[in-house]
């Protein structure tokens, strides 16, 4: 029987991991965002992605949405440790397929090249309501709001028509119909 | 209009308020303003230690054996960061601990300003909220509340870093508001249906074991008075966490002793074999739980629990009952004596099989030693302590290592707050502070920190802390010459390779405490140890008692790492009666 040199126990076997959505409330006070990250970084969470802004001027509210991946207890863990900081309000959590969910991303696509290139990049990006916020005769900035593998398989796309930058936001998420989180 | 105070008064306004006597501290440029303003302020008293580590610590000592928040009061830079080993301390260990730093004056923040460190960006993991109080304005209320965050639910240490300039700036004192809403969480969030859930298992229950933790100490001293009439309405046995010694009376023959990597073969088998484990304000911690794929794995497994966030973190459970201890066990009980036929005692022929394995179990004698009449065993040492100080109303704290695990096995604990230990955090150095903080808050009893001398060493300076304010704590150190545990691991899984584990050039301990100016006493005999520790009980002042001890001992039983309860390394006397029969050895 071979010995563990250990002090602690080896790791046992790890369930699948999925890809949640979290969206938390917060008071918008200095350190909170920091609050918030280091709680993922300090205990080995993953972010994929991330979103916040104040959402209610008035009472100070801001709103964080965070994509994250993990088992279902890590899941549990995550929502139950973002719930007992202080300022934090509410947290709701859901997975990445859960239909009664929306969520979007918005990606800024620079293109540089020939009119007709940009025209055919706009067209490749129709479903996914494009505009462009800025045109020049050899360059145009595209802003489309699409999820996130559209968005990574548009920048794919894009590639060979000109884009040379791309910018894009974390996922923000709604509840569909009339109810909402919690 | 009303008066305008400053925001150091304000400070002390707030300590007053909040029904603060004692305050740990060392100042500093930073904190000036408040230092200052100490004088005016009779009903409190500051305890000057010599590192800012010894003021954390000795809030925990003070907090874990009073009950209420202890407080701290340090300057900005290494002021702040020296206190970060206590109050991931106290966190780790759910202390309550008010830290108030000093901070550079706010318009030389993010400027690299002389002693300027980034305080609450380094506290932020280690305390369950911290501020930085960048108006005047907003002080008062962010010092009540972080009493209140510090007190309430699963209590821990909060900091309030103050800059010099709003400790001179003025504001109005605002008085702690009644009732503030932590963003909505309460605490008791558990229903009639939990508990008759509960009564079910528990009725039902044929090898029940109950499992206790810090969090019933936490509670008060009304939780270990529900948990004896639980246990004594049930019959169950009970074994409790090293932080849980003391809610249960350790000489009870329903107590199994300590579980875990060093505790007792009865509570560790029975935790591994039972059918319902019904665990009480602990946390599955990875030294109790050994392999946790094969942790007590036939068992209907409850959780009663103060925060949401132990529950289903290491252990999955099938009952979940979220509130403070004090509460739930009350309801449980008023349910099980309400329900007179369904179950309580007469559930008591259903375990009495139960009880002859547990018997078995405990004929082993797993806290056997080899006693010594050339040396002193360190067992023996703890023993006779007990012996001799049992009858006083003892607080105990202790370094880390051997001599803790020693001390939690043979010193028995009969009342809750008794026991000062580091255990999620293992600091060592923390004993001696933390005898300090316990003394401060009762000053008529007998302290004493059961330490080694490497730990000791840590925090040695404080020795000067209880001179000063003639706080006549004893420091009994077994002393072996060697980082005890670091030197059993070493013999036991790196080949006796025993790398940096031995101090070469200890100080002589008898000078040391006559440079500190307090009482020496040394043993190396068994034959004259209980005279020199009744000359140190008896001796009113504070005492380093350097006992020296057999160095090669080590601490058994244990569970090695990896491995599930039921496969305990036992000690030497079982050891060398597995070798004549020649198997046992696979334990190893």
């Amino acid at each position: 029987m071979p010995k563990s040199k250990s002090a602690y126990s080896s790791p046992s076997i790890k369930q699948k991991s999925d890809t949640y959505i979290f969206v938390v409330w917060v008071d918008n006070e200095a350190g909170v965002l920091a609050r918030v990250v280091g709680l993922f970084s300090g205990r080995g969470y993953n972010i994929e992605s991330l979103a916040v802004a104040e959402i209610d001027a008035i009472k100070n509210i801001s709103r964080i949405t965070i994509v994250t991946t993990g088992t279902p207890q890590v899941i549990d863990q995550i929502r139950l440790q973002l719930t007992k900081l202080v300022p934090v309000h509410k947290v709701a959590e859901f997975k990445r397929d859960d239909k009664d969910v929306i969520f979007k991303e918005m990606a800024l696509f620079k293109i540089v090249g020939k009119k007709n290139k940009i025209e055919k990049c706009l067209n490749a990006c129709k479903k996914f309501n494009p505009v462009v916020l800025d045109e020049t005769k050899s360059s145009a900035v595209i802003q489309i709001t699409a999820l996130r593998r559209e968005i990574d398989k548009m920048s794919k796309k894009l590639k060979p028509l000109g884009l040379i930058s791309t910018s894009r936001t974390g996922a923000v998420a709604m509840t569909r119909g009339a109810k909402i989180f919690n | 209009m009303p008066k305008l105070l400053t925001g150091a008064e304000i400070v002390f306004k707030c300590l007053e308020d909040q029904k603060v006597n004692h305050i740990f501290g060392y100042p500093g440029g930073a904190v000036l303003p408040i230092y200052d303003e100490l004088k005016n302020h009779p009903s409190i008293k500051h305890i000057l230690v010599r590192h800012e580590q010894g003021a954390g610590h000795a809030a925990e000592g003070y907090a874990r054996s009073s009950g209420k928040p202890g407080v701290v009061l340090v300057t900005s830079g290494p002021g702040a960061t020296n206190v970060v080993t206590a109050l991931t301390d106290a966190y780790m260990d759910s202390v309550p601990m008010v830290c108030i730093s000093g901070q550079v004056p706010t318009h030389l923040i993010g400027t690299d300003a002389f002693q300027e460190c980034d305080t609450t960006g380094i506290t932020r993991p280690c305390t369950k909220h911290n501020w930085l109080v960048k108006d005047i304005n907003d002080l008062s209320d962010v010092m009540h509340e972080a009493f209140k965050v510090a007190t309430t639910g699963r209590p821990g240490p909060v900091l309030i870093d103050i800059p010099k300039d709003i400790q001179f700036a003025k504001a109005k004192y605002k008085k702690p508001k009644k009732e503030k809403s932590l963003n909505g969480k309460s605490h008791n969030k558990f229903s009639a249906d939990e508990i008759d859930q509960l009564i079910n298992l528990i009725s039902k229950a044929k090898k029940p074991i109950i499992y206790s933790g810090g969090g019933v100490i936490n509670s008060g001293p009304k939780a270990s008075e529900a948990l004896r009439k639980f246990v004594e309405l049930t019959g169950f046995p009970i074994t409790s966490t090293l932080q849980g010694l003391g809610a249960y009376p350790g000489d009870d023959n329903q107590f199994l002793g300590m579980l875990g990597m060093h505790g007792t073969y009865e509570a560790n088998n029975a935790m591994h074999d039972c059918d319902l484990l019904i665990n009480i304000g602990a946390r599955f911690d990875d030294r109790i739980t050994g392999k946790i794929d094969e942790f007590s794995p036939n068992s209907k497994k409850v959780h009663i629990d103060i925060d949401p966030s132990s529950i289903n973190k290491i252990i999955k459970v099938d009952l979940a009952i979220l509130g403070d201890v004090t509460k739930v066990i009350d309801k449980v009980n008023k349910t099980i004596v309400k329900k007179k036929n369904g179950n309580g005692k007469s559930n008591k022929p259903n375990i009495a099989k139960w009880w002859e394995q547990i018997q078995k179990w405990r004929s082993k004698d797993s806290l056997n030693f080899i006693n010594s009449e050339d040396s002193i065993k360190p067992q023996h040492a703890v023993q006779r302590l007990y012996e001799l100080t049992k009858n006083k109303d003892t607080y105990v704290t202790t370094e880390v290592g051997q001599h803790q695990m020693w001390a939690a096995q043979h010193y028995k604990f009969n009342k809750p707050n008794r026991w000062m230990t580091s255990g999620g955090l293992g600091t060592m150095g923390y004993g001696l502070p933390a005898a300090v903080g316990v003394q401060v808050a009762h000053p008529e009893k007998l302290v004493i920190d059961i330490a080694g001398e490497a730990s000791v060493l840590m925090t040695m300076q404080e020795m000067s802390t209880a001179v000063q304010y003639n706080l006549p704590i004893k420091i009994f150190i077994l002393n072996n010459q060697y980082m005890g545990m670091v030197r059993q691991w070493q013999e036991l899984l790196h080949e006796k390779n025993y790398s940096e584990s031995y101090s070469e050039a200890l100080p002589d301990f008898m000078k040391m405490a006559d440079a500190y100016g307090c009482k020496g006493i040394k043993a190396d005999n068994p034959l004259e140890l209980d005279e020199k520790i009744q000359e140190m009980v008896d001796h009113n002042g504070p005492v380093i008692f350097d006992c020296h001890v057999d160095p090669n001992e080590n601490c058994f039983p244990m569970i090695p790492s990896g491995k599930p309860h039921n496969q305990m390394i036992l000690g030497p006397n079982d050891q060398e009666e597995n070798k004549i029969k020649g198997k046992g050895k696979a334990l190893v």
